[in-house]
């Protein structure tokens, strides 16, 4: 009897309580930059693709939703050659954007993917490279690596002296 | 056997060995970077350190080098002593001091040594803040990239390139942290084992440049143990898939024949699996000539009409699988059926065979040439024909050096000790040719003689053993020589075309064997099944000529992987086209033979099928598909089977499984008795699974794909063999055929072999892989044969020129292999050149046979006298004959071609294509 009391007591209180429900769509919740929704691919400041199809990400996918090709431009610069998503089999859990060595795949704090067919759930490079550096403004890779590119000689990259001369005789 | 301690725990040990080989003996993990199984010790990187204590009562100890110690009986050591692991972590922080940050882009990434090692020091944060060096650099051919800022100075690619490969134009340069490994200038690398670097090397500075441009991690790959078809040799391979494509060749470790190390044809020369050429559908010829696409089901029914009560021939192949010949024979007849040897090549393959079914002599395996002490080339340039029997003999030249160190007590593994202790002394190789040899470099002596006088020098030789007075003072150097030897080697082969020669490598060897047991006899077969499809052969069978003069009374003639315009001439070929017999060929990749046949049916390569081929020692070896075939095509077995059912043969309409095939060549003759003990069968399981051919970590199973369909398909099932393709299932302790690649924890890298081996560099724990099928009764050779005196008088004699890039088919279509191959050419010594006024790079023509070839000339060293090499096996040179008469003249008319696009248009294509920086 006093338990069924305390109820009646405990939900009459609630009418005065602030609701919790959100107005979802109509009103959008706060997602934090770091939340962790749909995966993209990111430029470095130089407008370049950041990928360079190493496979660390498809490598570290605990559902090997990501397949990729590497391919080579002109100068030597690695770059997907196809970039894949199965968002329908992503479980967004931010692995690949921390296997990441290059800041390419970063997660986005988006999670509205609903589609009625779920091939539309299959995303490819063009769908998912936008054209911006995402949460890393500064960091280019091939500035740091040592691999030569079109815009960057040997000893150019960061903390790298210049090419050894090796006919040199000095001690 | 002494007893060591290492922390605690007492090991018994290999008399000799070092302390390195003993730990990882032992399964403890102990790093290195410039030791190698195959090189022995230097003890230039410092990274095997460990500690030794003096005596029992010793806490302190000190740090030995693991790799330039020797385990000596009741010696105690420490890896986890703390001074130990600082030390050894402290090596690779010094190592990494200068290593670039460019593991992503890098294609050792996922299989580097040094990654493993750095894990396994337990190095993580770079500690040094310095600038890195960076180095140049250099072009090293279409093989080979180099990347130089990742090198760590082990000193294992000169170690590999010069010491062990006799290469010369690759080496350390410079002082210091100047040091670099490269050639003198850009340019291609020389050495036909220049692929080996890839393996050899720690890290990523010299990484494979096919695969490089068509990369997936080494976690990606889908593999399957399989042997190479790139010669008779049969060295043991591990090709890797994915996406369809076969994306690179791994040297797969097998003991006794190609160890650590394949050849550059069997590395690189695979690529023609992805080519454009390829054969994808079954094509019916229609009246225009044009072919027609069909599926399976339709080609299977127009080939069941043609064969209804049909008389139906057969052409087998030396590279085809034992299974597919067999069921060709089979099916069609042995009275109806010719192997596909060119009977040029058949007359010395049989005769290959009878010596090897009746010598005296040790048919020895590569490891066993190894322990050679004196060797007899006859008319072979081995490195063109048998590329890892010549790798094999630089180190049989080495034998001597060893028994020097034997005697000064010094280790066979001190490897730099004994270099230096022999300097110069090689044991005596001996290598008589018609022209140079790569091989010439190490000979004690080198004999230049035409075909047929190699021959008559190698009766004389024989004579000489056999008692009777030298002929001349080189003979009698020989054969006090190889008298003198313990091991002697005698190694003939096919590639001269000359049987006489055979016969005389086999008349000295059976000399030798009278007074020494341990001779060894060896001849190099030209193709991977050419041992197969001799051993097959039935005494009924037709020669190739003569399957073309029964054409006409055959209603269809089926021809089974074989390039016939590469084995007939072009009369004889237009004779087998123009007979009206209909002809069914089965094949991997377009080829002038497929162009005449009203019915093509494509076959699946060796990288997507299953067969047993027959090496030159007589080992059968299995190879395994490393993916399904793609599109419609099929094993040619199964087209076989399908089209002998269809033409109502009863004894093989029984047949529908790979195994049963096997079952029934090897109940076809009792040599092949064993043939179903040379690989477990598809029932074969470990702990109740499959033997997976993907790694544990291959990734994008869900996406792959899902760009065609989002419903994943399941995993494509292997009814066929006992691997899966699948990740499922356990990569360890199967028999040694069974290996698909190899991996072990914290062996990412292709070290992770030790975990595979017995005893390091020692057999594989699976046991030997393979079975000998061709047994010598030991009876001795019944009589050689007579001299062939046919050599042409005012003509020159044309002598095949092989080499290892362009002379064999399926090679020479890999587009880096045919970039090498270069154009066909005529090679004449200084002399005759001088005699024709003609210097290198310009044209002779080449007219044999009424016929008149265009070739370059090329200048060797040694040609003999009378004599002219052609490059052999090459598309222009398709109309020589080895043996035959020629004559040459200077071609004054010739113009170098055209080329297809000037400059122009090539720059408006680009344009069109637009930029890929976009």
């Amino acid at each position: 009897m006093l338990s069924q009391l305390r109820t009646l007591w405990e939900i009459f209180k609630h009418s005065f309580t602030k609701s919790e429900t959100v107005q979802y769509p109509e009103q959008m919740p706060y997602l934090a930059p770091r939340y962790r929704g749909r995966i993209v691919l990111t430029r470095d400041p130089d407008g370049e693709e950041r990928c360079v199809a190493c496979n660390l990400c498809a490598a570290v996918c605990p559902v090997d939703c990501i397949a990729l090709q590497k391919d080579t431009r002109d100068d030597g610069t690695w770059y997907p050659e196809f970039f894949r998503i199965n968002f329908s089999r992503c479980i967004m859990c931010g692995m690949c954007e921390e296997a990441c060595p290059t800041y390419a795949i970063q997660l986005t704090p988006d999670f509205e993917m609903c589609e009625y067919d779920r091939q539309n759930m299959v995303y490819e490079k063009e769908h998912l490279l936008i054209n911006g550096v995402g949460k890393y403004p500064d960091y280019n890779f091939y500035r740091v690596s040592g691999l030569k590119t079109a815009s960057k000689d040997k000893g150019e990259a960061h903390n790298e002296t210049t090419p050894i001369d090796t006919k040199s005789l000095l001690p | 056997m002494p007893n060591i301690t290492i922390d605690g725990q007492t090991l018994e040990v290999k008399e000799g060995d070092n302390i390195l080989q003993a730990c990882l003996n032992a399964g403890l993990d102990l790093p290195y970077f410039c030791w190698h199984p195959a090189m022995g010790s230097i003890g230039s990187c410092r990274q095997c350190a460990l500690v030794q204590y003096q005596n029992p009562s010793d806490e302190r100890g000190r740090i030995v080098m693991g790799c330039m110690t020797q385990v000596t009986d009741g010696a105690r050591f420490s890896l986890d002593a703390n001074n130990a692991v600082e030390f050894r972590e402290a090596v690779v922080e010094s190592l990494m001091l200068n290593h670039p940050h460019d593991c992503p882009v890098c294609a050792e990434g996922g299989e580097c040594h040094l990654q493993d090692m750095t894990v396994m020091v337990g190095h993580r944060d770079r500690r040094y803040r310095g600038k890195k060096n960076t180095h140049r650099n250099q072009y090293l051919g279409p093989l080979i990239h180099h990347e130089m800022n990742r090198c760590i100075t082990c000193y294992r690619c000169e170690r590999f390139y010069r010491d062990y490969a006799g290469g010369t134009d690759l080496g350390a340069q410079a002082s210091r942290d100047r040091l670099y490994f490269g050639r003198q200038q850009d340019g291609i690398l020389e050495s036909e084992f220049s692929g080996n670097l890839v393996e050899v090397c720690p890290t990523g500075v010299f990484t494979d440049k096919p695969f490089l441009a068509d990369f997936s991690r080494k976690w990606d790959l889908q593999s399957a143990p399989s042997i190479c078809g790139g010669c008779g040799v049969g060295c043991n391979i591990a090709p890797g898939e994915r996406y369809g494509r076969l994306k690179r060749v791994h040297n797969r470790y097998h003991n006794d024949i190609n160890g650590y190390f394949i050849c550059d044809r069997g590395r690189f020369g695979n690529s023609y699996v992805n080519a454009d050429q390829r054969i994808d559908y079954a094509g019916i010829q229609d009246a225009d000539g044009r072919f027609t696409a069909v599926d399976q089901a339709s080609a299977i029914d127009t080939a069941g009409v043609w064969l209804k009560s049909a008389k139906i021939g057969g052409i087998g192949s030396p590279r085809a699988s034992l299974e597919a010949n067999f069921l060709l024979q089979t099916w069609v007849g042995a009275d109806q059926f010719s192997s596909g040897i060119a009977d040029i090549e058949r007359a010395t393959v049989d005769r290959q065979l009878q010596i090897l079914q009746s010598t005296r002599a040790i048919n020895p395996s590569i490891k066993q040439m190894e322990l050679a002490d004196a060797v007899l080339i006859l008319g072979e340039d081995l490195t063109h024909t048998a590329a890892r029997v010549a790798l094999a003999l630089r180190q049989a030249v080495r034998n001597k050096s060893l028994a020097m160190a034997k005697q000064m007590g010094l280790p066979s593994w001190q490897d730099a000790a004994v270099r230096n202790l022999a300097q110069d002394a090689l044991s005596p190789l001996f290598v008589v040719t018609s022209y140079t040899s790569r091989l010439d470099d190490i000979a004690q002596r080198t004999v230049t003689l035409a075909p047929d006088e190699i021959a008559e020098f190698g009766r004389q030789l024989a004579a000489r053993l056999q008692g009777e007075p030298a002929q001349s003072p080189l003979i009698e150097e020989l054969a006090s020589s190889l008298a003198a030897a313990e091991r002697p080697l005698i190694i003939s082969g096919s590639s001269m075309l000359q049987s006489n020669i055979i016969d005389a490598g086999a008349a000295i060897a059976e000399a030798l064997c009278l007074d020494n047991p341990q001779t060894m006899l060896s001849l190099t077969a030209p193709e991977s099944n050419t041992v197969g499809a001799a051993m097959l052969a039935h005494a009924n069978n037709l020669s190739l000529e003569g399957m073309v003069e029964r054409a006409v009374e055959l209603d269809v003639l089926v021809i089974l992987e074989n390039d016939l315009t590469r084995r007939l001439d072009a009369v004889s070929m237009q004779k087998l086209v123009d007979s009206g017999t209909k002809i069914i060929a089965l094949d991997v990749i377009e080829n002038a033979t497929v162009e005449h046949a009203n019915m093509v049916l494509p076959a699946a390569s060796f990288a997507e099928s299953q067969g047993t081929l027959i090496n030159h020692e007589g080992r059968a070896q299995r190879f395994f598909p490393v993916f399904p075939p793609a599109e419609q095509r099929l094993p040619s077995w199964q087209w076989l089977l399908q089209l002998a059912a269809l033409s109502g043969n009863s004894q093989l309409a029984a047949l529908t499984q790979f195994d049963q095939v096997v079952d029934a060549c090897a109940a076809s003759q009792p040599a092949f008795a064993h043939l179903n003990e040379v690989a477990p069968d598809r029932r074969f399981r470990d702990r109740g699974q499959k033997i997976p051919r993907q790694t544990h970590r291959y990734s994008g199973r869900t996406a792959i794909n899902a760009g065609v369909s989002v419903h994943e398909p399941q995993q494509p099932v292997d009814h066929e063999t006992p691997l899966a393709f699948s990740m499922e299932g356990l990569n360890r302790d199967q028999p040694s055929t069974l290996i698909p690649f190899v991996w072990s924890p914290g062996w990412n890298s292709n070290h992770a072999l030790q975990k595979f081996q017995a005893e390091v560099d020692g057999p594989l724990k699976g046991g030997h892989s393979g079975v000998h099928v061709l047994v010598s009764s030991a009876n001795g050779i019944d009589h050689p044969g007579a001299a062939v005196g046919n050599a042409p008088t005012d003509l020159w004699q044309l002598v095949p020129v092989h080499r290892l890039h362009g002379s064999e088919e399926l090679s020479a279509r890999s587009d880096e292999i045919a970039e090498l191959a270069g154009d066909a050419f005529i090679a004449l010594n200084a002399e005759t050149a001088g005699q024709l006024e003609v210097a290198e790079g310009d044209r002779l023509k080449v007219i044999a046979n009424g016929d008149s070839v265009s070739l370059a000339v090329k200048i060797v060293d040694r040609m003999a006298v009378g004599c002219a090499g052609y490059s052999y096996g090459y598309a222009a040179t398709r109309g020589l004959i080895a043996g035959a008469g020629a004559d040459l003249q200077r071609d004054t008319d010739w113009r170098p071609p055209q080329p297809s696009l000037i400059a122009t248009d090539r720059q408006s294509m680009a344009v069109d294509r637009g930029s890929p920086h976009v």
